[in-house]
């Protein structure tokens, strides 16, 4: 019967959505996910459903599942309605959520086995079909492995079978690429695009990466909840056509020279990339900067995203004003130390013997896929937990001994913000001033800076779990810098925050690492690589490279490849790792 | 046929679940052992070995001779006491529960039939020992009192000659309907404390939001749920009964298939609030809070398992009909103790026949195949 109904509408829309709003309810606030959205999707196409956090996205993908009911407007699936006849939208569809929705302590094949089930694939069919997508998924010497136990980029992929277990006509993929490394993300798409090629499968997928937008055919972008362009990724690239620029300077620092060129006028945008600063323009005029080198680059995706929303909400932030009792950068003194740390865990070593030092003022960067040893080296150097061996400097104190003595100098913020969502803005900056000793006048003075500083004034007195993403983040780092610590750890700082917050949020550390705070950091996008001064790129416990973004770059140049980004550079370093790991 | 399909593909799923994961074959069998032991050996509600105080302020061969019955049962544990005074002060540390007091005259008062007086002090915070203390003493002042006037063959005259006999735990052992009523705790632990954290262990993993997206019915979803922790549930009821009978050695009168039959009811009854619980509760942690709440303290508590229904205030015992667990432990110590008493068995076995649908109907209603 499915069959048929598939057939009646191989002309129309694979999905067509029609005025969709939809409003959650949050304790006794009504929150707006989706506001009157409308948009078509193509069959046998790639669609990207792009945008931050926030913007929508999974919200979208569940009620084109049938598993949320709009409060109004309707949404077409195959020529089904997703509200009223979802048991038959949900025959025709595969549909993997975020966290891939697989039993961890199920094995391989019986993940597949559950979800054949649950598809009605007959039994006749199921042996050809499970060898070509255990082929496919690079899985087939995995079957008997429980799913917790294999990587994440596995892991991605058994979610990804178990979802075409019954070959589906519609694919929606909610954000299928967070957390797996590089390597592992071109290997989904390579999925993706034979799916389309070779079955003529229709793919929504989502995602919060820009560059990943440009790998769709087609491009829906969503911003708090609202609809703001749709088209293929060039027709809106095109739009920015020269007006995007490379300046470079042999004699100006990165971040003195971003600074510059973001306070020139026209600059819509800049951008620290590799020792260039990248600039999109208001229009086609090159920016007015003296004394520097400028070239007219190729439009990305980015620019034109970053446009819509300064055209939202107005200019650059300004957050060169972050003076605050500065000392001065002292690039000659080490004030992390680290040498073959390790920590265990059972027979597990999540880290595995690295070493490395990072000087004053420095930004430094960790890079690498969820299970990487990152979050783990974190919390080693800021003394929560004790390393299984090697030695361990922060502020000139040995961590296995004066863990507490070095935790004043030292600030954290984590992914999660680690905010008290019910005190108000100005009794959080208050509770994490009095937790570092900081009371009376000089409390006070320090709630002062810091409600100047980040703008948070206007909103003193707002619940902080009511704000939104960036508002949490820049609150956040306000918190962690109230005691005026030497070190700055940041776990993650930017992840699900739109590309404005993050731009802002990098001028700030910009600023602190020009005091001479250190600033230590970790991060899953590349292109947040750029703005370190070092980086170490870890994969299974250990640092595969480490050096500056150029220089780490340079090591992926090929005849092939003349200009490789962070992310080829990455994937070389994963591949040659997983090679020598397999011989 | 595809939904045979999909019901396999489920209930397979929970099994292989069930023998990976530790926690549930930890509930389903580990607790019932561990419940089991402690209280067929470590809680009991008979008065046995209680400490007793005795003052004798002028020992004489009649005061040593009452006394001798105290000090060779095995209801007391004697301690002597030179003056009252220090008896109270062991009695206010809780060294002993009661004090027994022979004055300085009792001989004197016993030979020339006054009426020799003994006092007793018994600590009466806990009413239940207190009661069987001062009964206890009571009878054995008049057993004593009887042999004495025999003793020098006068006539004492008892008023009223009572024979006791008990029935149905003609030992008194509080085990014989602890362990059955325990089993209904069992149970209710095994059918909502279970059903309720596996779901939501499904809701927190994300595993949920898969397995809705799929072209499985709600019903497909609830079945798949109930079968395989009814089977668990079941093997749980037999390690249980299997140890009462043969390691607690509590008798069976009525016949082993009631016992299964009326457990089945109130299992299915059981795994319908569970489930209930899983339509509100998302978290593994809320779902544990609820089920512990408004299933397990109320089976312990409510059921008439320890606490007797007929002593509580009829506002209490009005509640006790909402809880399932109380048609449960009235049918098992009937089964166990008396036999299949059918006029006990049948209202009560309808009772939980009743919850049963009323819980799994209110299951039925609530959940939808949405994920608000």
């Amino acid at each position: 019967m499915a069959e048929s109904v598939v057939g009646a509408v191989a002309d129309g829309s694979a999905l067509e959505v029609n005025r969709i709003s939809k409003t959650f309810l949050v304790g006794k606030r009504e929150v707006p996910a989706l506001q009157d959205v409308s948009f078509r999707m193509r069959r046998g196409v790639v669609t990207g459903l792009v945008g931050p956090d926030a913007a929508g996205k999974t919200t979208l993908m569940r009620l084109a599942a049938g598993l949320l009911v709009a409060d109004s407007g309707s949404i077409g699936v195959l020529g089904l309605d997703a509200a009223t006849q979802s048991l038959q939208v949900q025959g025709t569809i595969g549909y993997m959520p975020q966290r891939f929705g697989l039993y961890e302590d199920l094995s391989v094949q019986e993940n597949l086995d559950l979800y054949a089930d649950l598809q009605g694939v007959s039994e006749a069919v199921r042996p050809a079909r499970y060898a070509e997508l255990m082929q496919m998924a690079g899985l087939a010497p995995f079957t008997r492995r429980l799913a917790g136990r294999l990587s994440g980029g596995m892991k991605q992929k058994l979610g990804l079978a178990c979802a075409l277990v019954r070959q589906p006509s519609l694919l929606l993929l909610d954000e299928p690429t967070v957390g797996v490394d590089p390597l592992s993300r071109r290997e989904l798409w390579d999925i993706v695009y034979r799916l389309v090629r070779e079955q003529g499968t229709s793919v929504l997928l989502s995602t919060a990466y820009l560059d990943e937008a440009e790998r769709c055919d087609d491009v829906v972008l969503l911003h708090e909840g609202r609809l703001l362009a749709q088209g293929t990724p060039a027709e809106l690239r095109e739009t920015m056509h020269g007006r995007s620029y490379e300046i470079s300077a042999a004699d100006i620092d990165k971040r003195a020279l971003q600074l510059r060129v973001a306070h020139t006028p026209g600059v819509l945008d800049a951008l620290i990339l590799g020792n260039s600063v990248r600039a999109v323009m208001q229009d086609e005029t090159p920016p007015a900067v003296e004394g520097v080198r400028c070239a007219a680059v190729p439009p990305r995706f980015e620019d034109y995203f970053i446009t819509l929303l300064r055209q939202k909400t107005g200019g650059m932030p300004d957050v060169t004003a972050m003076a605050a009792g500065s000392r001065q950068p002292d690039s000659d003194k080490a004030v992390i130390e680290v040498q073959e740390l390790k920590r265990r865990f059972g027979d597990f070593y999540a880290v595995n013997g690295i070493s490395f030092s990072v000087q004053q003022g420095e930004v430094f960067g960790l890079l690498g896929a969820n299970g990487a040893g990152k979050s783990t080296t974190f919390r080693m150097l800021c003394g929560l937990l004790p390393p299984s061996s090697g030695t361990l400097r922060v502020a000139g104190a040995d961590l296995r001994h004066a863990a507490a003595a070095a935790r004043e100098r030292i600030g954290y913020m984590s992914q999660k913000f680690s905010l008290y969502g019910n005190l108000s803005v100005a009794e959080n900056l208050n509770f994490f001033g009095s937790i570092y000793g900081l009371s009376g006048r000089r409390g006070a003075q320090r709630i002062e800076w810091a409600l100047n500083e980040f703008e948070l004034r206007d909103i003193a007195d707002f619940t902080s779990g009511d704000l939104s993403l960036g508002y949490k983040q820049r609150l956040a780092l306000a918190c962690s810098l109230m005691h005026e610590p030497e070190i700055l750890f940041l776990d993650e700082p930017t992840s699900g925050v739109d590309p404005l917050a993050r731009r802002e949020f990098w001028a700030r550390i910009n600023a602190l690492a020009a005091q001479g705070v250190t600033v230590m950091v970790t991060t899953h996008f590349m292109e947040e690589a750029e703005y370190c001064d070092r980086i170490a790129i870890m994969a299974a416990g250990e640092i595969l490279t480490l050096g500056t973004p150029s220089s780490i770059k340079q090591q992926a140049r090929s005849p092939q490849l003349p200009q490789p980004t962070m992310e080829d550079a990455f994937v070389e370093l994963i591949r040659a790792h997983e090679q020598r790991a397999a011989a | 046929m595809s939904s045979r399909m999909r019901l396999r593909g489920l209930v397979r799923k929970e099994f292989l679940q069930i023998v990976r994961d530790p926690s549930s074959i930890a509930i389903a069998f580990l607790m019932p052992l561990f419940l089991l032991l402690l209280f067929g050996y470590g809680v009991s509600l008979d008065s046995k070995h209680l400490p007793l105080g005795i003052v004798v302020e002028q020992p004489s061969a009649d005061t040593a001779d009452f006394t001798a019955a105290f000090r060779h049962s095995t209801y007391f544990i004697p301690h002597d006491y030179a003056t009252t005074r220090a008896a109270e002060q062991a009695m206010m540390a809780g060294r002993i529960n009661a004090i027994l007091v022979l004055r300085q005259d009792f001989a004197q008062r016993l030979r020339d039939n006054d009426g020799a007086p003994i006092q007793l002090i018994v600590n009466g915070v806990d009413a239940n020992t207190a009661r069987i203390v001062s009964g206890y003493v009571q009878g054995s002042w008049g057993i004593w009192l009887q042999h004495y006037a025999q003793q020098r063959g006068q006539e004492f005259q008892v008023p009223v000659d009572m024979q006791q006999r008990v029935w149905f735990n003609s030992e008194l052992r509080s085990r014989n309907y602890l362990v059955p009523g325990l089993v209904a705790v069992i149970m209710t632990l095994i059918g909502a404390l279970l059903t309720a954290l596996v779901m939501a262990r499904e809701w927190e993993r994300g595993t949920m939001e898969a397995l809705l997206v799929t072209p499985l019915s709600m019903r497909e979803v609830i079945v798949g749920k109930l079968l395989p922790y009814f089977i668990l549930g079941m093997g749980g009821l037999a390690l249980s009964v299997a140890m009462a009978l043969y390691l607690f050695e509590v008798p069976l009168r009525g016949s082993l298939w009631v016992l299964f039959a009326a457990s089945a009811l109130f299992l299915v009854a059981a795994l319908g609030m569970g489930l209930l619980i899983s339509t509100v509760a998302r978290s593994q942690f809320v779902a544990g809070q609820l089920a512990i709440i408004a299933t397990f303290l109320p089976a312990f508590i409510l059921s008439g398992f320890i606490f007797d229904i007929g002593s509580m205030p009829p506002v209490v015992q009005f509640v006790t009909h909402l809880i399932a667990a109380r048609y449960y432990v009235a049918i098992l110590q009937t089964v166990f103790l008396a036999g299949n008493d059918w006029s006990v068995i049948v209202p009560n076995a309808l009772a939980l026949v009743a919850m049963a649908v009323v819980f799994l109907g209110l299951t039925w209603k609530k959940s939808r195949k949405r994920l608000e």
